[in-house]
């Protein structure tokens, strides 16, 4: 239809057509370009400006292996964390029926709603040193705010909702048919877990997890304010990135950055990759 | 019956209590808890110094610029996002995967590293704002660099919201639209559009509501003047620095309010749409 239509406009209404498409996809590819692949090439610039051994030698400073060691250690807890709290949400959110299971749905989403600065802030109001827990955390002779503990809480509230909404759009179009014949033809509850619901998502699980990770890995704001900044100790990969930057260290800041940017290329080829050979095992995209 | 039919439909499937139960359990640590603090907080000084604490000058600029800035790169990235999703879906051209997927680049950049290399790019040395700064427009260190800064974290949500639903849109209407002899111009107003629209301002809103919040990628390249250039994030770092955690929690609390309200008020305009459009 739309090609019979093209073939009986006049020859030169299809060279303007023509002409108004390549400008548009110019237009869009010269933003994308300036807006997102500038700031890429402009790290990578900035790091080699000395040359490679000098950004590598910056890269082999003991804060940041620490600063990496203690980004990886956050990820390490916070995701498994959240995977869990994914699948028991969605479970019970796509498996049941129950009053005040939207408000539920609402309260998973929140934490995406709120400033990272925010979801930091919590914390210290919790655990600071005019806290809501202080009295209590002084006498017991702890300390949570300025340690890797707050960090990790820091992370889990913002990264929280990331595998439950993965979960629940696909767990909700499949539908429960094959828990249930599991059921009446006598498998235990862990079996129907493990074996049916458990592959059933295993992608989307995976998707989730993947996301969450780059944005555990990656906090800046709600790690920053509870994180008191100290090099060696409370110092995250990002957080390493703004102390190098302000102290003008910039080859040092610039491939600390880089560092990450690698990480989060990693990650978008994953994420496409995973988009592309299980599409059809990933929710319905389009709903972030 | 037992008393717990009333408020859920029976299932033989096992594991309700637990999955709920750690679910809320999880929740209220992890969410309620803490939000509730930041609802508290404000108040313990009394209603006086939470007025005092939003009405102050430094904080309505704060809160001025992060709410100004966030609709202003909104409603680039509406025009723009919109761009790159009709072009992504629409045509074809070499490089369209790897264009397609460079879109979600902000949403997996650290907010920091975007930060620095947005401002290495748009300082007066850098390699645009030098292209900018013989005609006298300066973006680093002033709020049209905050403004850069959220069209860049935005971008994604509005052309992730958009794609799909143009991807469905039946491309038939448009070519008939054609043939009844409809301008481009008409058939984008009177027939894309307004499919669109749902979608759009779903899109809109989720980048409005992370370019108020955003912190990360703004402070760098904002110059963080108090009155000028500085975003109401970075006002409560700065109070609970002071240990001012009223100050704080104050400021967030107005933050998370006025986002709350205006999403509310996208929502509503969405489903007037919705209905006009059945």
């Amino acid at each position: 239809m739309t090609a019979r239509a093209l073939s009986l406009a006049p020859a030169s209404a299809a060279r303007k057509r023509g002409l108004g498409r390549g400008l548009l996809i110019g237009l869009a590819l010269l933003w994308l370009v300036l807006i997102v692949l500038a700031p890429l090439g402009v790290i990578l610039i900035e790091a080699l400006r000395k040359g490679t051994s000098v950004a590598l030698a910056s890269l082999s400073q003991p804060d940041v292996w620490a600063a990496a060691r203690l980004t990886l250690l956050t990820t390490a807890v916070a995701t498994p964390l959240n995977a869990a709290f994914g699948l028991a949400a969605a479970w019970c959110v796509t498996r049941f029926d129950f009053i005040g299971k939207t408000l539920l749905m609402a309260l998973i989403d929140l934490p995406l709603s709120v400033s990272p600065v925010i979801s930091g802030l919590v914390w210290v109001l919790l655990f600071g040193a005019s806290g809501w827990f202080a009295p209590w955390l002084n006498a017991a002779g702890l300390q949570i705010m300025f340690t890797p503990v707050a960090i990790v809480l820091a992370t889990i509230l913002v990264t929280l909702p990331y595998v439950a909404r993965e979960l629940i759009p696909l767990m909700q179009q499949q539908g429960s048919d094959e828990e249930l014949a599991a059921l009446t033809l006598g498998a235990r509850p862990s079996a129907i877990f493990f074996f049916i619901t458990l592959p059933n998502v295993r992608w989307a699980l995976l998707y989730g997890v993947l996301l969450a990770n780059a944005r555990a890995m990656g906090e800046f704001g709600a790690v920053s304010v509870v994180s008191g900044h100290i090099r060696g100790l409370t110092n995250t990969l990002p957080l390493h990135v703004e102390i190098l930057y302000n102290e003008y260290d910039f080859v040092g800041a610039f491939a600390t950055a880089a560092l990450l940017a690698v990480l989060a290329l990693v990650t978008l080829v994953l994420k496409s990759f995973l988009e592309h050979r299980h599409a059809d095992d990933l929710a319905a995209r389009g709903r972030r | 019956m037992t008393p717990s039919a009333t408020w859920k439909a029976h299932s033989p499937l096992p594991g309700f209590s637990l999955s709920l139960g750690f679910t809320l359990a999880y929740l209220s640590l992890f969410v309620l808890i803490p939000l509730a603090a930041l609802a508290i907080r404000p108040w313990e000084n009394g209603l006086d110094s939470v007025i005092a604490a939003t009405t102050s000058p430094r904080a309505q600029a704060a809160l001025r610029l992060s709410f100004v800035a966030a609709a202003v790169a909104a409603a680039v990235n509406a025009v723009m996002g919109g761009l790159l999703a009709w072009v992504l879906t629409r045509y074809d051209f070499p490089g369209k995967r790897l264009a397609d997927a460079v879109i979600d680049l902000p949403f997996a950049l650290p907010t920091a590293v975007a930060g620095i290399a947005l401002t290495a790019l748009y300082a007066q040395n850098g390699p645009i704002g030098g292209l900018l700064a013989p005609l006298g427009i300066k973006i680093a260190y002033t709020p049209a660099g905050v403004v850069v800064a959220m069209i860049f974290v935005g971008l994604p949500f509005v052309v992730r919201s958009i794609q799909p639903v143009l991807q469905d849109l039946d491309q038939e209407v448009e070519a008939a639209a054609e043939t009844l002899g409809a301008s481009p111009f008409q058939t984008a107003t009177r027939i894309i559009l307004p499919a669109l629209l749902p979608a759009l301002l779903s899109g809109v809103g989720l980048a409005f509501a992370r370019g108020v919040g955003e912190y990360g990628s703004v402070i760098f390249i904002a110059g963080n003047m108090p009155l000028r250039s500085e975003i109401a994030p970075l006002l409560i770092v700065t109070q609970l620095e002071q240990f001012d955690y009223a100050g704080a929690a104050t400021i967030g609390m107005a933050m998370l309010i006025l986002s709350f309200l205006i999403l509310l008020g996208f929502n509503g305009l969405q489903t007037l749409i919705a209905r006009r459009g059945a």
